[in-house]
């Protein structure tokens, strides 16, 4: 919990998707993860075609369906709960493999695992073909409002420094024969994160100064970004359409 | 012809109380390179502040010809270009060619003229192929260009450096010394670093205390051992007269 | 926490993202207008270093370690507004930039990991504020109890969200009794860590600390002593409260909270409920006992939350706003 991964997810390839404005691959993962959440379990065939379409597109954007899998790592705490569901859960039970589990159950199981998977493989594509400032600019394109985006671009610029700078703290630590166990010696550990904080708040200040100096008066230029043609939205909306077109097959029939 | 700077009886103090500058008295004439020299606390920072309008004192300041006022803060921006002691602190950007764009964007540029802007000055700093790098990537040398190039994307008329080589390699050192050659500006450069001052700049001034102890042709300052000494400096092992 | 796509039905996950952009948009107006052009790249920075103190875990016992939540800590710092704000983009940026969480399950990722554990903390800091001495020990120890009230808080946020959106028969009992049990553990690693961080930049920089801008410099002092006996019997008066509300699932009787139900018009035996009949109707439980249980407890944890975070909200937005600072 909270221990956020920080490897970059983006993959240098040139590719059809690696090509398409930033905005219009939010809006397409989105849309399309959208329609997988909702899609009824009990199409089967319909996951069976997301997850055709997250392969292909492993492939079209040569981002790997073996990178893709290995990022996915990130969902197995809650696959792991997902399995146990079948055992604890209530309901009408059934015999697989001579263990009573709730029928009810292993279709909850099958379900979470189903939508986390291919809704985690979306977000991985994503950031593995758009650059960290390409997606600022596409929430930005996306109505996010400047002050979020502007907070969250300084946020990225400024978080690799501030973790080596608490990993050279901690290595500082341990060299002085620091080795805590227990809640109670953490307390070198709290009092260097308020260190830490001071140091991070005296930075933005001369940032601020910096900024100040190049002419900031208290908004953030637009740093204009060229706009999609039609043919890259059209060629966005392609997931989505699937996507969406997929889930009403599958509720219409189910 | 007005000089590119003058500093007139100009005097800060901290929020705390304490004294930063007493009174400073400076002119820098247009197209020279005046090196300030210094102990640590002595001022030179909180000075380098003021050029650009981010610390406010009293007295005047006045650069080619414009009096630094409340109105006139922009202008005066434009005209001084600052490059701070720590890289980090300029590059805030998520990459290179947004920051060096930051300043122009501000100015008004727009579109094809700003883009060109950013390549002039990613050129004028050989650092042409950081545009698309994230500044927490770069190397100490390949920031202190980037940061370079994100005040001349401002096409200053006077460049203010402060400590420009702490952290660098010595090739890094020489290719920044290549770098402020071939610039055609006003340089004012903070540093420690006094064979850079010798090889760069042709005036040197000492501050301390909050004040200009001395002024003068650069080999004169630093052959003055008594003068140095005096104000915690010292030529390092091997270009000192005693040891050459 | 960081809950992926399909973990709660679409209609959690649309009406949380609702509230979750209603709240955030209220905090950023309010931000606004105190925001000096300084607080763009500030609050960047603490996003940063809120990020980064999520990622270093800290020892809790025998060696394994746990980590930083760090909604109310961000809150006391930067104030509740600006802390919600912080805590939501580090959550929206993991989601969309490192994969970290589902994109549909950013409603009440938000909702859960930021707003609920922002607000819902400065309430309790708040509250905690008014018994505990006008000290810099004072602060300290409210940010302790505030911190570990924000993460079960957070935690009985995501077991009421699985009352409505549950998408596995796994009852509202099980999953809350679960979650605030183990989540009350870790709150009391956060509780620690948060205070005594918050002590750290107290006596250095109390400027920095935005839940102590009421003292004046003669009740910050370097040592703060922290009034361990507000501390204990705070976190023992929450320890027995949650003990006693736990058990009722257990208890085969429990005469309170069937009297809370009845009164509340919850029909124990008939099929009709208060939140409807499909949930309950397909997810039998233990005991009907335990569902009206269940429901009272849902109902008296809802209203603590809501009435924490909205309290929380409000008194944040009440509050005077801080006096200028000295220069640009």
């Amino acid at each position: 919990m909270g221990a956020g991964h920080t490897h970059a997810l983006y993959v240098h390839e040139h590719s059809p998707i690696h090509r398409l404005p930033p905005q219009v691959k939010i809006a397409a993962a989105v849309l399309f993860v959208f329609s997988v959440a909702v899609t009824p379990r009990e199409a089967i065939w319909a996951f069976a075609g997301y997850a055709v379409a997250i392969a292909a597109l492993s492939r079209i954007s040569r981002v790997g369906l073996h990178f893709l899998l290995i990022r996915l790592v990130g969902v197995v705490p809650f696959i792991a709960f997902a399995f146990l569901i079948p055992f604890i859960a209530s309901g009408q039970q059934v015999e697989v493999l001579g263990i009573s589990v709730s029928q009810e159950g292993l279709q909850a199981a099958w379900n979470i695992i189903a939508k986390a998977t291919i809704g985690a493989s979306t977000s991985i594509l994503l950031a593995g073909t758009t650059e960290i400032p390409d997606i600022l600019a596409g929430m930005a394109r996306l109505k996010v409002p400047v002050v979020f985006t502007s907070i969250a671009g300084f946020m990225i610029r400024y978080l690799g420094l501030i973790v080596d700078e608490i990993g050279r703290m901690r290595v500082a630590m341990t060299a002085r024969g620091y080795d805590p166990r227990w809640l109670w010696q953490a307390k070198p550990i709290a009092q260097s994160a308020g260190a830490m904080f001071i140091r991070s708040y005296e930075r933005g200040e001369r940032v601020h100064d910096a900024m100040v100096a190049r002419g900031y008066r208290g908004e953030m230029p637009e740093l204009r970004r060229r706009e999609p043609t039609v043919r890259e939205w059209l060629l966005g909306a392609m997931l989505p359409l699937f996507g969406i077109s997929v889930m009403v097959a599958a509720m219409v029939t189910t | 012809m007005s000089p590119a700077l003058e500093v007139r009886g100009l005097r800060f103090t901290y929020p705390d109380g304490r004294l930063a500058l007493g009174g400073i008295e400076l002119t820098v004439e247009e197209g020279q390179r005046v090196a300030v020299l210094g102990p640590n606390g002595a001022g030179k920072t909180t000075l380098a502040l003021h050029l650009n309008g981010i610390l406010r004192g009293s007295g005047s300041i006045t650069v080619d010809g414009l009096e630094l006022n409340d109105d006139n803060l922009d202008e005066i921006r434009r005209r001084v270009g600052l490059v701070f002691q720590d890289a980090n602190d300029q590059l805030f950007m998520p990459t290179v060619a947004e920051d060096v764009a930051f300043g122009p964007a501000n100015l008004g540029l727009a579109g094809a003229e700003l883009e060109e802007r950013v390549a002039a000055a990613l050129r004028q700093v050989n650092a042409a192929d950081l545009a698309r790098r994230p500044p927490h990537h770069l190397s100490g040398g390949e920031k202190r260009s980037a940061a370079i190039a994100t005040a001349l994307a401002m096409e200053p008329q006077m460049l203010v450096l402060d400590e420009p080589t702490s952290g660098l390699d010595p090739l890094g050192r020489r290719e920044l010394v290549e770098t402020l050659q071939a610039l055609d500006m006003t340089l004012l450069i903070i540093t420690h670093d006094l064979p850079f001052a010798l090889e760069l700049c042709e005036r040197s001034v000492i501050v301390d205390g909050g004040e200009v102890v001395a002024t003068g042709a650069t080999p004169d300052i630093l052959a003055n051992d008594a003068l140095l000494r005096r104000h915690r400096l010292e030529m390092p092992f091997g270009f000192r007269k005693d040891n050459a | 926490m960081h809950a992926p796509d399909g973990f709660l039905n679409a209609g959690t996950a649309v009406a949380t993202g609702a509230i979750s952009i209603g709240t955030i948009g209220v905090a950023l107006r309010q931000v606004q207008d105190t925001i000096k052009d300084k607080q763009v790249p500030l609050a960047g920075i603490a996003a940063a270093f809120i990020f980064a103190a999520q990622m270093f875990n800290f020892p809790v016992a025998a060696g394994t370690t746990g980590h930083l939540l760090g909604g109310a800590l961000a809150a006391i710092l930067l104030g509740p507004h600006m802390g919600a704000i912080v805590v939501t983009i580090v959550v929206v940026v993991q989601a969309l930039m490192f994969a970290d969480g589902g994109l549909t399950a950013l409603g009440y990722n938000v909702l859960n990991m930021a707003i609920v554990p922002a607000y819902g903390g400065y309430a309790v800091f708040r509250l905690f504020r008014r018994v505990v001495p006008q000290t810099s020990g004072g602060v300290v120890a409210a940010t302790g109890l505030a911190g570990l009230v924000s993460v079960v808080l957070s935690a009985a946020a995501f077991s009421i969200q699985w009352l409505f959106g549950a998408t596995a028969p796994v009852t509202f009992a099980e999953v809350f009794t679960a979650m605030v049990g183990v989540h009350f553990l870790i709150g009391i690693g956060e509780g620690v860590v948060s205070a005594l961080a918050v002590g750290a930049v107290l006596a250095a920089r109390p400027d920095l600390v935005h839940g102590a801008s009421d003292l004046d410099p003669s009740q910050i002092s370097q040592q703060h002593r922290v009034p361990i006996r507000t501390f204990l019997i705070g976190g023992l008066l929450a320890a027995l409260f949650l003990a006693a509300v736990v058990s009722q699932f257990a208890a085969d009787d429990p005469d309170g909270l069937e009297s809370v139900a009845i009164a509340t018009g919850i029909d124990e035996s008939g099929e009709d409920h208060a939140l409807g009949g499909s949930i309950f109707a397909d997810y039998a439980t233990e005991g009907l006992e335990n569902e009206s249980a269940s429901l009272a407890i849902a109902g008296i944890t809802g209203t603590l939350i809501v009435l924490a975070v909205g309290w929380g909200l409000f008194a944040a937005v009440r509050e005077k706003k801080p006096t200028a600072s000295a220069n640009a």
